[in-house]
């Protein structure tokens, strides 16, 4: 047994090494280039040799023309993502009500309808959508771009809600509705006090969902200053002198609020998406 | 009257005494939001696409374009490649994390890392990495005596960063999928199983294999839907080149639509991968409900 049992632990301290080092290299890659001064940028070293916080300067007090919108395309991003947020709260929080607590007979045609939505590919609809939104004049505002991420966001909040939902007694509701409360103040005054702790998992699952977004906002966003984040990260990449040592303090502000969101929320968000994707298997 | 009688109705409902269908309107309403979007959306695109896709000249130009056959075959690697080997090593990935020690805790915390960050870091580091003239890999390939290489300047290479890439960044989240479904397997038929003499092998053949079975093919499907439209990992590290040979479905169409100035091009792009699309998406669905 304890022969066994060594080599298992040996096999799995250096299958657990592996993933370190493969999960973290391209992370230290992008620390490091963030703090790699232009003049070192063209010389690969494997350790950063004159680490410096000059890129994030540059960056936060535009005093390099190539990020001169910075601020713009953080306030675009933010703004977009919240409205999003919201915007899937209430969809999903609505929906699993439908689903969950009310129970009705066309509920199985809902939650169909939900699972497809989830399961399609967004960019199969990308092509349509974007020459639909030209006809109806729509380009370059934010209101496609936000409702296009509210409908692939909001079927996979909407999934873990209802897993949650399904788990909360029926017999609460009943008492209610003895007390004289209608559907709409139990969704109200039990339902969303109840479901709050996933709300919160699916919040930020939906403001990162809509951080991240990058083709639906390089097709519907043109302007200079319309754009979000990624879409004018992802435009220097055309260019063959792009400032990679900027680009990379971009990124790591960028990265930053998902990295920290994640990690004061981890708990949340693993239960709750976790719930959500294995439920019904 | 009417308000009255919905009210009356609504409270009935919400204490579960009326049948199910007859609770349809409320729930309805309630539903009405995603409903409103899925038809916008989803129906009015999918619908408009169904308006073009009957012009024979399209598919003539779309099979004749040597692209296009070109961006089938990689679509069809990246999607086999990327999400088998992604959704093998997670099932492996998932037997090392499944115990408590606090090593476990402390790694996982680190491993799912790349599932937080935004796809753009990510491609960026790689894309600097595997620069040729100054790029990390070429230092390293050379300090161990291998040369160096223009690694996202030929197809198989560049085909084979993608693939490297998605793998980064998506294996954690399937990891935790096959975690939580291991953690649902009851302990004691492992118990049972080395009481009867079985090693862990054996195990994992005889119970963990066939009570993961199911979910281990459904996250097949659905990873495989997922990758077939992907845009982002493709455009951001390779646009497509060198020269065309790296596209996959999502790419090819943006590049008709918007470099070729072809919209019925880029929508039946989309049309010739919907029917094997739609037919992964209804097998889903049944299985999954």
């Amino acid at each position: 047994m304890t022969g066994r049992g060594v080599w298992v632990n040996v096999a799995r301290g250096a299958v657990l090494a592996v993933i370190t080092v493969w999960t973290l290299f391209p992370i230290y890659y992008i620390v490091s280039l963030a703090i790699t001064p232009w003049t070192d940028l063209f010389r690969p070293v494997y350790f950063v040799t004159h680490p410096t916080l000059d890129n994030f300067k540059f960056v936060i007090f535009q005093e390099s023309p190539f990020v001169k919108f910075f601020w713009r395309w953080l306030a675009n991003s933010l703004w977009v993502s919240a409205a999003t947020m919201f915007a899937v709260l209430v969809v999903a929080a609505m929906g699993s009500f439908a689903l969950g607590r009310i129970r009705f007979g066309l509920g199985r045609w809902v939650s169909g309808i939900t699972l497809f939505t989830y399961i399609i590919p967004a960019s199969f609809l990308s092509i349509p959508f974007f020459k639909i939104m030209g006809d109806y004049d729509l380009l370059d505002t934010y209101w496609a771009l936000i409702f296009a991420m509210t409908t692939f966001a909001a079927p996979y909040a909407l999934w873990v809600l209802w897993d949650y939902a399904k788990t909360i007694p029926q017999e609460i509701d009943e008492s209610a509705a003895i007390d004289g409360a209608g559907l709409v103040s139990v969704f109200f005054r039990i339902y969303l006090p109840l479901i709050t702790p996933s709300l919160i998992a699916i919040g930020t699952y939906a403001f990162f969902y809509a951080w991240n977004e990058y083709l639906y906002a390089v097709l519907l966003l043109q302007g200079e200053k319309t754009i979000t984040l990624p879409v004018g990260m992802g435009n220097f990449l055309t260019s063959d002198d792009a400032p990679w040592n900027l680009l990379m303090a971009l990124s790591v502000i960028y990265a930053l609020p998902p990295v920290l969101f994640y990690y004061v929320f981890r708990r949340y968000l693993t239960h709750g998406l976790v719930s959500g994707s294995v439920a019904g298997v | 009257m009417a308000v009255g009688s919905l009210v009356a109705r609504s409270t009935a409902a919400a204490a579960g005494i009326l049948s199910p269908r007859s609770r349809n309107l409320p729930g309805l309403l309630f539903s009405l939001p995603l409903l409103a979007l899925f038809a916008c959306f989803v129906v009015y695109p999918l619908f408009f696409v169904a308006t073009r896709i009957f012009d024979r000249y399209t598919y003539e130009v779309l099979f004749s374009d040597p692209v296009y056959v070109q961006t089938i075959v990689n679509t069809i690697v990246y999607v086999g490649v990327a999400v088998n080997v992604k959704l093998f090593l997670a099932l492996l990935l998932s037997a090392v994390l499944d115990s408590d020690g606090k090593a476990t805790r402390f790694l996982s915390a680190i491993f799912l890392l790349p599932w937080a960050i935004p796809v753009l870091p990510g491609i960026l580091s790689v894309r600097w990495m595997m620069s040729s003239q100054w790029g990390i890999l070429n230092l390293i390939s050379e300090d161990l005596g291998l040369g160096t290489h223009h690694w996202l300047a030929s197809r198989w290479t560049a085909i084979g960063a993608i693939i490297l890439f998605h793998i980064w960044k998506y294996l954690p989240f399937w990891t935790i999928i096959f975690l939580s479904a291991r953690r649902g397997i009851p302990r004691q038929l492992y118990e049972a199983a080395y009481i009867d003499g079985a090693g862990p092998f054996q195990a994992f053949r005889y119970i963990s294999l066939p009570m993961l079975g199911g979910i281990y093919l459904i996250c097949t499907l659905l990873s495989m839907v997922f990758t077939m439209g992907d845009f982002t990992n493709v455009q951001l590290m390779t646009g497509g080149g060198p020269g065309d040979s790296t596209h996959v479905l999502a790419t090819l169409a943006y590049r008709y639509t918007f470099r070729v100035g072809k919209i019925d091009w880029g929508m039946g792009v989309f049309a010739t991968a919907l029917p094997v699309t739609l037919l992964f998406i209804f097998v889903l669905i049944k299985k999954i409900r």
